[in-house]
């Protein structure tokens, strides 16, 4: 009998507790939002967005003929470096938790790989719409001062729709980046496939579609990375929206649902 | 409490971890001894989610973990102490957790302070961190949420000789305080001073498990003679069990399981001299472990391979 009663009171030291709330998605993505510029190559490639900007506004400025001094050009010298970026910031925040190993302490806070995913995907797709946002306020304040200097009249030739276009391929682009680093999981694996597939697979299609018919026709059915680049040139018609759908399913939809699922299944060490 | 049952893990054709179930109860210190590559950070893995089990499963306070709302609050796990983005600080790791968990900011500074890192560490990247200030950072993170069960990993590893004897008081308070404490490590001394419980695996498969007094209790008599043949065949002929005593590190003793007096008194029958006779406590745990792990170890103790 006593040694029941001391072993329930040995038993009962640790007061028993409420089961604890659930983890809040947003939670989540407020956390992978901080671990995004905690570091010094996240801090910095966030600070290239804006750096780049101002120098690529500069470029414009210093180098840009007088009558070519319009809110596009602004638009267009920003945009580019922007393309390489946001895919870069994509890539890193899905590979560091495998290549940094530290998806060892994120998997086993939030158990439920698939929510601290979508809360990265969150994360990326603000991160290409806030960028777009500040790097085209840096154009516009380009603008202002580059035909003040130069003397020129003021040119707005950018509708809400074109930035809109734009902020559409850059975040299209930083996708497949996101894509890419669910799929490999290694950081330098993940960058050099952006690049093959940017550039590489890219020049090729450029130079079969050149000589080959069959594949000038097909191509913008099947190379996401030609029509995806067609969106910065804006006004899409319904076909051109088909294009992108299908290519899309095939270049990013399709991959991203392979990688997810192995990436729940995978082993994290 | 934690609760495993009959789990396995294959990788290809090879077993990793074999139809391995034991529980780690709560207000004790539960040991999860093995040699390298028994299977010990793999079991552990399963229990967090971070390896997918091939069967089997594993509860923590009766639920599944991937179940758990708010996994840091119920369960500090520390798997790797260098699994850690090189690029942060220490505080800041610290602070992410916090986040994750929803705590207040005031618990980052607590467990720093817990763990011995002051602020000038706590500020450095974790690049440059040494072994032991990475150990310090993952106890500290596996403690932050206050937890009632902790699966750590190796967690002396690195760490000197106070800071042994911190964890150990701080894993004792726990358990004294109802907590459950699942600890591995491969050096037995390490883990003979602290555990209530002991959980043996080799090559996948659990070999002994039971309290400490238990298994101590079965590791019979320690016989030391310059004439080993002689009292082995004494003993064999008196029908008393024994094994080479592998920990002793020299080949002139044996460990055998009966009491101290039952062996002198074959001894003194076989007219056998003996140099040393005592219950195999202390040094009879690593007697078992290096037993019970004999034909699964990689490195060959017995005789045969010192020749
Ligand atoms: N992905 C994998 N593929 C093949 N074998 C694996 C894999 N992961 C682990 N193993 C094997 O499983 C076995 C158990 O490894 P584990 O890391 O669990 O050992 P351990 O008991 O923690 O050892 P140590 O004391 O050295 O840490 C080892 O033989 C290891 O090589
Ligand atoms: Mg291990």
């Amino acid at each position: 009998m006593t040694t029941l009663t001391l072993e329930h009171e040995h038993e009962a030291v640790r007061t028993e507790r409420a089961v604890p709330a659930p983890i809040p998605f947003s939670r989540i993505v407020s956390v992978e939002l901080r671990k995004s510029f905690d570091t010094r190559s996240g801090f910095w490639l966030l600070a290239s967005i804006a750096i780049t900007s101002v120098l690529a506004t500069g470029a414009v400025i210093l180098w840009a003929p007088q009558d070519e001094l319009t809110y596009a050009t602004f638009g267009a010298a920003i945009g580019f470096p922007m393309a390489v970026i946001l895919p870069m910031i994509a890539i890193l925040s899905v590979t560091s938790e495998w290549s940094q190993r530290s998806g060892l302490t994120s998997f086993t806070l939030v158990p439920h790989r698939g929510r601290v995913i979508s809360a990265k995907a969150t994360v990326a797709i603000s991160t290409a719409v806030v960028s777009m946002v500040l790097a085209f306020a840096i154009g516009a304040v380009g603008n202002l001062v580059g035909t003040t200097i130069a003397g020129t009249d003021l040119v707005w030739d950018m509708g809400l729709d074109d930035f809109l276009y734009i902020v559409g391929a850059n975040t299209l682009g930083m996708l497949m980046g996101f894509m890419l680093g669910v799929l490999i999981r290694n950081s330098a694996g993940a960058i050099v496939a952006y690049f093959v597939y940017s550039l590489v697979l890219s020049s090729l299609s450029e130079v079969l579609a050149a000589s080959q018919s069959w594949w000038s026709d097909l191509r913008p059915w099947a190379d996401f990375n030609y029509t995806q680049n067609l969106l910065f040139e804006g006004g899409f018609t319904g076909e051109q929206w088909a294009n992108l759908a299908v290519s899309g399913a095939l270049w990013l939809v399709a991959p991203l649902a392979v990688g997810l699922a192995l990436l729940l299944r995978s082993e994290v060490k | 409490m934690i609760t495993v049952d009959s789990l396995t893990k294959t990788y290809g054709g090879f077993t990793a971890v074999d139809d391995v179930s034991f529980t780690a109860r709560s207000g004790r210190v539960t040991g999860f001894l093995g040699p390298n590559g028994a299977g010990k950070s793999t079991t552990m893995r399963i229990m967090v989610g971070l390896t997918p089990a091939t069967s089997g499963t594993a509860h923590v306070g009766g639920r599944r973990y991937a179940d758990l709302p708010n996994p840091g609050l119920e369960v500090g796990v520390l798997l790797d102490a260098s699994a850690q983005h090189a690029g942060r600080t220490g505080r800041e790791i610290l602070t992410v957790a916090q986040r994750t968990m929803g705590l207040p900011r005031r618990r980052v500074d607590e467990m720093l302070e817990l763990v011995s890192l002051t602020p000038e560490e706590a500020g450095r990247r974790v690049r440059n961190y040494s072994l032991g200030m990475r150990q310090r950072l993952g106890i500290a993170t596996a403690l932050l949420g206050d937890p009632e069960a902790l699966i750590l990993d190796e967690p002396a590893n690195g760490l000197d000789p106070a800071g042994i004897r911190w964890m150990r008081d701080l894993l004792r308070g726990y358990a004294d305080q109802g907590g459950t404490v699942l600890l591995s490590s491969h050096l037995l001394h390490e883990i003979e001073v602290i555990a209530d419980d002991l959980v043996v695996i080799g090559q996948g498969r659990i070999v002994a498990q039971g309290t400490k007094a238990e298994l101590l209790a079965s590791a019979g008599t320690l016989v030391r003679t310059p004439d080993v043949r002689r009292l082995a065949h004494a003993l064999v002929d008196a029908n008393i069990d024994f094994t080479d005593s592998a920990a002793s590190g020299t080949h002139d003793a044996l460990r055998v399981d009966a009491e101290a007096e039952l062996v002198g008194q074959v001894a003194l029958r076989a007219g056998v001299p003996l140099t040393e006779l005592r219950a195999a406590d202390g040094a009879g745990l690593e007697e078992m472990f290096l037993d019970l792990t004999a034909d699964t170890q990689r490195d060959d103790t017995s005789e045969g391979a010192a020749a």
